[in-house]
């Protein structure tokens, strides 16, 4: 499903930079991605999902070449494609639960908002045990409610590639378990890969496998 | 965009405060401008257009200005008088037709203006309920005037003592209102008319009592003579005249002598207002002579450059204002920083994202906007009451 080839990625300011020379992810995996912090879990992430653009080398989500789309067709690409869960849940305090489930649809014409797309937000929303409370505004969530409405978010346009950027890193153990559930259980639905950095060792039995980031300062990881 | 529109809406609702400040902001410097212009046009217009269709007004030598302000728009402020004799005086001139007009007293807050029946004609004046001035005590009303007081033909209206506290001072009278005007859209609509024999008698220079040659109680009688009769103050005098008591009105002295605050002058034609003019412009003469449209002109150049040095401070306080919201944007964007990032790495475009930014200004333009027109409208609405509170009276 990812398929990444003599990937090499530097920032502007030149201080870090980022080599994998392979990396491969089969379809319906679910892979932890470990590191120390600076290590370039979430650069990797970003160039999978097309925010970050790599100096050289490849990278294939299914059949497309991701480093080589133009930007908007990288946005069009990640926002059908790839869905996004974030450590800080990042949802919008202004919006209620509802409208930031179907944010992704409100701001790109590449997906479109009608009633089939409510009608499953809030079922996808009711599978995560918040279906009553998609009127509710964010800040009145708790934090565990919080993230499965990001992920309500990120799951919606039913990606083919769910990257979790520390999902579980402001939850408590309990909380964190059962998130990791829901998002196993929507991933296994849908037949979609997971890729998730984690910081949680207590978390990575339940992974398919586990990457250490620490193998790319080193060599490949495959 | 209108999904642009619905976040937007949500953002700007959410965030109350802000979003109320910045449109208070924002209607405030719209509306200052344009309601200064509207009240300035207001006052312009309200002002020459009857300073314009005035020719001429004779009156005491003194500020033109409060002259033509109390003549015209019955403003507070009373000029030194002048006497029934000027007036004569330009009827026998044959230059113009005089029309006197005596503005000093007050009912209820609205002048009571003694004139003659020529300024109902001149200013083209028509009753629209019950009947013109008739009798001594009778009383027209303007359009305004009855609509404020609820007045109608057949009641009455009593005119205000000049101090409450000067027990010999003017007495109220009690007047009849005989009739109501149409309405003129002028300083008309708001005076109270009445023959100047009326308001002489407000004055005291006449009065009525009963006769004190035929009363029997002698303690009213100060002095009796086979010739002359003097009453003393327990004399009472009617603070009402009625159809019982009418005959019993008399003035003291010649009444030439009576004052009246103006003289409207109506020359024949250019010519003999020229002539008038000149005869005015003696140092010797103790009246003067003005014309309402110079007077007027000179007021609205006034009024006018004090506006320009608003128009600069109002201009400096939109500059001021506008950088305001400018900053409080770029701080927004800052603090949204975050957000912008998280919906960035969603799929969006920068350009959605100005997209939805740009619809939170214009929000929160098009609701000042609107707020700015509906402040307008009801400055509309008061702008001719607001003019006369604020540059007439």
């Amino acid at each position: 499903m990812i398929n990444i080839s003599g990937l090499a990625f530097r920032y502007p300011d030149g201080e870090f930079q980022l080599r994998v020379p392979e990396f491969a992810v089969a379809e319906g995996e679910k892979i932890a991605v470990i590191g120390p912090s600076g290590s370039g879990k979430t650069t990797l992430l970003n160039l999978i999902a097309g925010i970050l653009q790599p100096a050289g080398g490849t990278v294939e989500v299914g059949d497309v070449r991701v480093d080589a789309l133009t930007d908007s067709e990288r946005r069009n690409f990640r926002i059908t494609n790839i869905g996004f869960v974030f450590q800080d849940f990042e949802l919008l305090d202004y919006l209620n639960v509802l409208d930031n489930i179907l944010h992704p649809y409100r701001i790109t014409g590449a997906l479109m908002l009608d009633g089939e797309v409510r009608a499953r937000a809030a079922m996808l929303a009711e599978s995560m045990g918040i279906g009553d409370k998609l009127k509710r505004l964010v800040n009145d969530l708790s934090q565990g409610e919080k993230q499965r409405a990001a992920i309500c978010r990120a799951l919606l346009p039913w990606p083919k590639v769910i990257l979790a950027d520390e999902a579980t890193g402001n939850l408590d153990p309990t909380n964190k378990n059962r998130i990791l559930d829901l998002l196993f259980r929507s991933v296994e639905e849908h037949n979609a890969t997971l890729l998730a950095v984690t910081h949680d060792h207590d978390l990575l039995k339940r992974f398919d496998r586990v990457i250490d980031f620490e193998d790319f300062r080193d060599g490949d990881a495959t | 965009m209108i999904e642009s529109f619905y976040i937007a809406w949500k953002y700007v609702t959410y965030n109350k405060l802000k979003t109320v400040i910045l449109i208070a902001c924002i209607t405030l410097i719209a509306f200052l401008p344009l309601g200064l212009q509207r009240l300035l046009t207001e006052s312009e217009q309200q002002l020459l257009s009857r300073a314009v269709s005035t020719p001429l007004i004779v009156g005491a030598k003194g500020s033109a200005l409060d002259l033509v302000m109390n003549t015209l728009y019955f403003g507070d402020e009373v000029p030194e008088l002048i006497s029934m004799a000027d007036s004569q005086a330009l009827m026998d001139s044959d230059l113009a037709l005089p029309v006197p007009v005596y503005v000093r007293f007050r009912a209820r807050g609205h002048a009571i203006v003694g004139t003659t029946l020529d300024y109902f004609d001149f200013r083209s004046l028509k009753v629209a309920e019950g009947r013109g001035l008739a009798v001594l005590g009778d009383c027209v009303v303007g359009a305004t005037v009855a609509k404020r007081l609820g007045l109608a033909p057949g009641d009455s209206l009593i005119s205000s003592p000049d101090n409450l506290f000067d027990l010999a001072g003017v007495y109220p009278l009690k007047m009849r209102v005989a009739g109501v005007l149409e309405k003129a859209h002028t300083s008309d609509d708001l005076a109270i008319f009445v023959d100047l024999k009326t308001v002489w008698v407000i004055e005291g220079l006449g009065h009525g009592h009963e006769d004190i040659t035929k009363t029997q109680d002698s303690t009213v009688i100060l002095r009796r003579t086979e010739t002359n009769v003097v009453a003393n103050a327990k004399l009472e005098q009617y603070t009402e005249i009625t159809e019982a008591n009418l005959d019993s009105f008399h003035f003291h002295g010649n009444t030439s002598h009576y004052p009246i605050s103006a003289v409207i002058a109506l020359p024949r034609d250019a010519k003999a207002g020229t002539i008038l003019r000149g005869r005015y412009l003696s140092t010797d003469a103790i009246n003067q002579i003005a014309r309402p449209k110079d007077v007027i002109d000179e007021l609205l150049q006034n009024i006018f450059r004090i506006k320009n040095v608003l128009d600069a401070v109002i201009g400096l306080v939109g500059l001021a204002t506008v950088l305001a919201v400018i900053l409080v944007f770029a701080l927004s964007l800052r603090l949204r920083q975050r957000e912008i990032s998280t919906i960035f790495k969603l799929g969006c475009s920068r350009m959605t994202i100005a997209r939805l930014l740009a619809a939170e200004i214009f929000i929160i333009v098009l609701i000042s906007g609107v707020l700015s027109l509906a402040m307008m409208a009801v400055l509309s609405q008061f702008a001719n009451d607001l003019v006369r509170a604020l540059f007439i009276r």
